[in-house]
């Protein structure tokens, strides 16, 4: 129970810096949201940022970041959205600063999202994650009898989120749609192992429906720590392996998974588990017994 | 004594062999290659295939091997600067014949190929292409149709001798999109008389009359469920119109599809020019109707090559017999509403709906030449691509063909059928027809081009992780679990062989998420042997015999399995559904990596075990 509470005091502390940063600093929301350009590019020389920089300015982009990705050859460059102009027009622009800056530029690769694809995003993302956990909450309170439980893993997964949209407001890394999708697999993950848990809870109510909750929750969370810290362990390794050598595109995706997985392991052993007990979850509501004797004195 | 079912053994046995057969092909990688085909679709025999590969040993260009596949002429590079030589030579020499595209071709061996096994298709971030996102203004499609009512209303009015102050089309109701016609009666008008004048021109729409100071206002709404039905009739045909442009590019395997509520994604893998590729989807291809020239023989202007003055010869292209049409156009594309496949007394029919002013066009027409004959005429612009002085010049040609031909049965307006047709034909002419116009203006709204050095570099950091993440979940699982370990090793195996069948079975396109999406399978099925292990070694420390402990093991870890599994699977399938690009395809890879799991470590690990420790009868220990 002591280390019941001091995971508590560490999620509540974590959950309240995360919505402080996410309502003070806010995501830094990559194009896929906002609209924008942003574009890659090798020079046949070391390029020169500034000189790329000035024929940005000079084409009109005035806030362009400009920046070098893995050599001084290849270049990035992003650009705030331009809610006049139209694909096209945006394309041929930045194509022609670039060349101007070095005709020998090549190898461009470009994304541009218009203005008014971002903001219905956000909302098919709402609610992708309402039906998920929607649909999670029903699966749970059928297997397991009791919706007691089906709150206590959506409370818990709540959490894994909101650490991870946390992190992306304190580092500020670019959250794109590969994040978003990032999350909802950690939704997932700590499902997996929350559902674990109860699985445990439950055969140790059938085995003896006279022990206490607490000390059923006790027991079978110790049964599966062993599981459960092997499979992050090794979870771990193939994100970390993505995190490092997959490359810049999935990197931000494999930092949410990390950051997920790691406040998945806690959120899952500690909170959801006691959420359900909080709501006064018996062995009864696992295996209705009444009804049970009720069918056996039937002819 | 462990015993396993014997059909479970060979149901494994099988799984696997055809698992093993289908990701064969994702073994031997890709090269470069050109695909050639005709720009008329007519498929390319072996002789053309030879004098186009003759023509590259001439101008020295190496090539490292050739095929044809389903009409197209596929030739493989040993590198992108003899590919791309090899494009601008065949666009010099054959002069848009052939329409080339950059492709990727797999060096699947020959006899898999013959069994119709292929790799699974590289997504655009990892062959390099372009992307291009639309959108469809659905406003102003439900606002034309509703146009069209509002014309045919104030027509049945004048008729009817009512007097209106004015008709319009408005937004009522809280929707999103147009919804109402809306007129105004003069305020002596009969109500009565001009609500039973416009029943039949406003059919369908719900007519209320409401008064105001100026007189009585009927409003027309339209129901929801035919506004979605215009919207996405406007959305679908769209998609079929930009299809049809896209198969005009050449590209191979190209991927047109619905993004979301009014957004189609286009994809064009190995296309490096988006002005180019933009250009010839927004290019606007028209119809027209058009009457028949009875009184002068088409077969002789064609041998004579005099065509009678107002008219112009073509060849029907359902038949091929040449045709004479009048020049006078009756109604062009841009006038069709719908056109779909219907049903006549005589046989399968094409139903045309044109606007109302088209409608008038064709009563007037139709009135006087009953008995003849009219045709449709295809008007499309293709870019033809050739080389001037050494530099590439596109061009645009305009061709025109009549796809259908047929004798007018009666009077008619803006409803009418096209007969005498097989149910194929009609089914073409009714795409035919649709296809040549766009029914509401796209935008483009968006557009990712990535180069194809970027594509190889994803390929390797995506193969890389994989790999290194794989070689250091095996090490650890034997390390970790012993004997048991490596029949974890083995099932982890056999779950990425499983799930690269599965993704190549569906040709599911493979991107660098999806890539991800193995990676993190690994993690999902790795979890499920861990399961197993912990519970066999839970029940070894009670002190029960080690294959009662196996036993145990696999059974009580197995609702575990399950329910931690299908809520994982859960999440997936939402992304799946709701997810577009590359969240799908993570999804994807994700929901099929969950059940090859669930079989690998349920099925494949337990039959594994049970071959290695059933048979003895005593068992000291177990190696976990």
């Amino acid at each position: 129970m002591a280390t019941r509470k001091l995971w508590y005091g560490l999620s509540i502390v974590l959950m309240i810096a995360s919505l402080t940063l996410l309502f003070t600093r806010g995501l830094n929301f990559a194009i896929d949201f906002t609209g924008g350009v942003s574009a890659q590019a090798s020079f046949p020389v070391a390029a020169d940022l500034s000189a790329v920089r000035a024929r940005l300015a000079a084409a009109g982009f005035h806030d362009a970041v400009v920046e070098y990705v893995g050599s001084s050859r290849q270049i990035a460059v992003r650009l705030p959205p331009e809610p006049g102009l139209k694909v096209d027009q945006l394309r041929a622009r930045v194509d022609a600063a670039l060349k101007a800056a070095n005709p020998g530029v090549s190898g461009l690769s470009l994304s541009v999202v218009g203005p008014q694809v971002g903001s219905q995003l956000e909302t098919s993302a709402m609610w992708a994650l309402a039906g998920t956990l929607a649909l999670i909450f029903m699966y749970i309170a059928w297997r397991f009898h009791t919706w007691r439980l089906s709150l206590g893993a959506i409370l818990a997964v709540m959490h894994d989120p909101i650490l991870v949209l946390g992190f992306f407001a304190a580092t500020q890394m670019s959250f794109n749609l590969n994040v978003v999708a990032a999350v909802l697999a950690v939704i997932g993950y700590s499902l997996n192992d929350t559902v674990v848990v109860f699985d445990r809870i439950r055969e140790r109510f059938e085995g003896n429906r006279r022990l206490a909750p607490e000390v059923v929750l006790d027991q079978a969370i110790n049964q599966t720590l062993s599981r459960t810290i092997m499979t992050k362990v090794v979870t771990s390794i193939v994100v970390v392996a993505l995190l490092v050598l997959g490359g810049p595109v999935l990197r931000g995706f494999s930092a949410a998974l990390l950051i997920g997985i790691l406040a998945g392991t806690y959120s899952s052993i500690y909170i959801s588990s006691s959420i359900a007990l909080q709501c006064g979850l018996t062995a009864e509501h696992i295996f209705p017994t009444v009804r049970k004797t009720a069918a056996d004195h039937l002819p | 004594m462990l015993e396993y079912a014997r059909w479970k053994y060979i149901l494994i046995a099988v799984v696997l062999a055809v698992a093993i057969l289908f990701a064969l092909p994702n073994v031997f990688g890709n090269a470069p290659a050109l695909q050639l085909a005709h720009a008329d679709h007519s498929p390319v025999t072996a002789a053309q295939a030879d004098s186009v590969v003759a023509y590259l040993r001439s101008q020295k260009i190496p090539y490292r091997g050739f095929y044809v596949q389903n009409g197209r002429l596929l030739v493989r590079f040993s590198d992108v600067k003899d590919q791309l030589r090899a494009h601008d030579a065949i666009d010099a020499k054959y002069q848009g014949a052939y329409i080339s595209a950059l492709a990727l071709m797999p060096l699947t061996p020959a006899w898999l190929r013959d069994l119709g096994l292929k790799p699974m298709p590289l997504g655009l971030d990892l062959q390099g292409g372009l992307d291009l996102l639309y959108q469809v203004d659905v406003k102003s499609a439900v606002s034309e149709l509703l146009q069209t009512y509002s014309q045919d209303a104030g027509r049945a009015l004048a008729e009817a001798g009512i007097p209106t102050g004015g008709i319009s089309v408005v937004t009522t109701g809280g929707s999103s999109v147009p919804n109402t016609v809306r007129i105004v009666l003069a305020p002596k008008a009969d109500v009565t008389v001009a609500q039973k004048a416009l029943t039949r021109p406003l059919q369908g729409l719900t007519i209320t009359a409401l008064s105001s100071p100026s007189g009585t206002v009927l409003e027309a709404v339209m129901p929801q469920a035919q506004l979605r039905l215009r919207e996405n009739y406007a959305i679908e045909q769209s998609i079929t119109t930009l299809r049809n442009r896209v198969n005009q590019l050449g590209v191979s395997e190209p991927i047109v599809q619905r993004q979301g509520n009014d957004r189609i994604d286009v994809q064009l893998p190995g296309i490096q020019n988006p002005a180019e590729a933009a250009n010839l989807l927004g290019q606007v291809a028209t119809l027209q109707f058009r009457l028949n020239d009875m009184e002068n023989n088409p077969l002789e202007a064609e041998q004579t090559g005099n065509v009678p003055l107002g008219d112009q010869l073509f060849t029907d292209t359902s038949s091929g017999f040449p045709v004479l049409l009048k020049r006078e156009v009756i109604a062009t594309g841009d006038q069709l509403t719908d056109a779909t496949v219907g049903e006549s007394t005589q046989g399968p029919a094409v139903n045309i709906t044109l606007d109302s002013r088209a409608g008038e066009n064709m009563l007037r027409t139709t009135k006087a030449n009953v008995g003849k004959q009219m045709g449709v005429v295809l008007i499309t612009k293709h870019s033809v691509t050739s080389v001037v002085n050494g530099k590439k010049v596109i061009r645009y040609v305009t061709k025109e063909k009549v796809i259908n031909d047929a004798t007018i049965q009666g009077v008619f307006s803006d409803r009418f059928q096209i007969t005498g047709l097989t149910l194929g034909e009609a089914q073409d002419l009714a795409i035919l027809l649709r296809s040549g116009s766009l029914p509401a203006p796209i935008a483009q709204v968006g557009e990712q081009i990535i180069g194809p050095s970027l594509g190889r570099q994803n390929i390797k950091w995506g193969i890389t992780a994989l790999v290194i993440g794989m070689v250091g979940v095996l090490a650890f699982m034997a390390i970790y679990y012993k004997v048991f370990g490596l029949v974890a090793d083995l099932v982890l195996i056999a779950n990425v062989v499983l799930l690269a069948a599965l993704l190549s079975m569906m040709h599911a396109s493979l991107s660098l998420p999806g890539i991800a999406g193995i990676i993190l399978t690994v993690g999902i099925a790795v979890d499920a042997n861990v399961l197993i292990y912990e519970r066999v070694r839970e029940e070894l420390r009670k002190g029960v015999s080690p294959q009662a402990a196996i036993r145990a093991g696999f059974e009580k870890a197995f609702s575990a399995i399950l329910d931690s599994n299908i809520t994982t699977g859960i999440a997936g399938l939402v992304l799946w559904i709701f997810g577009t690009g590359a969240i799908r395809g993570f999804a994807v890879v994700l929901v099929l990596g969950i059940a090859t799991s669930m079989f690998t470590s349920l099925m494949g690990s337990r039959a594994l075990v049970t071959l290695m420790y059933g048979g003895r009868k005593k068992l000291a220990r177990l190696h976990i």
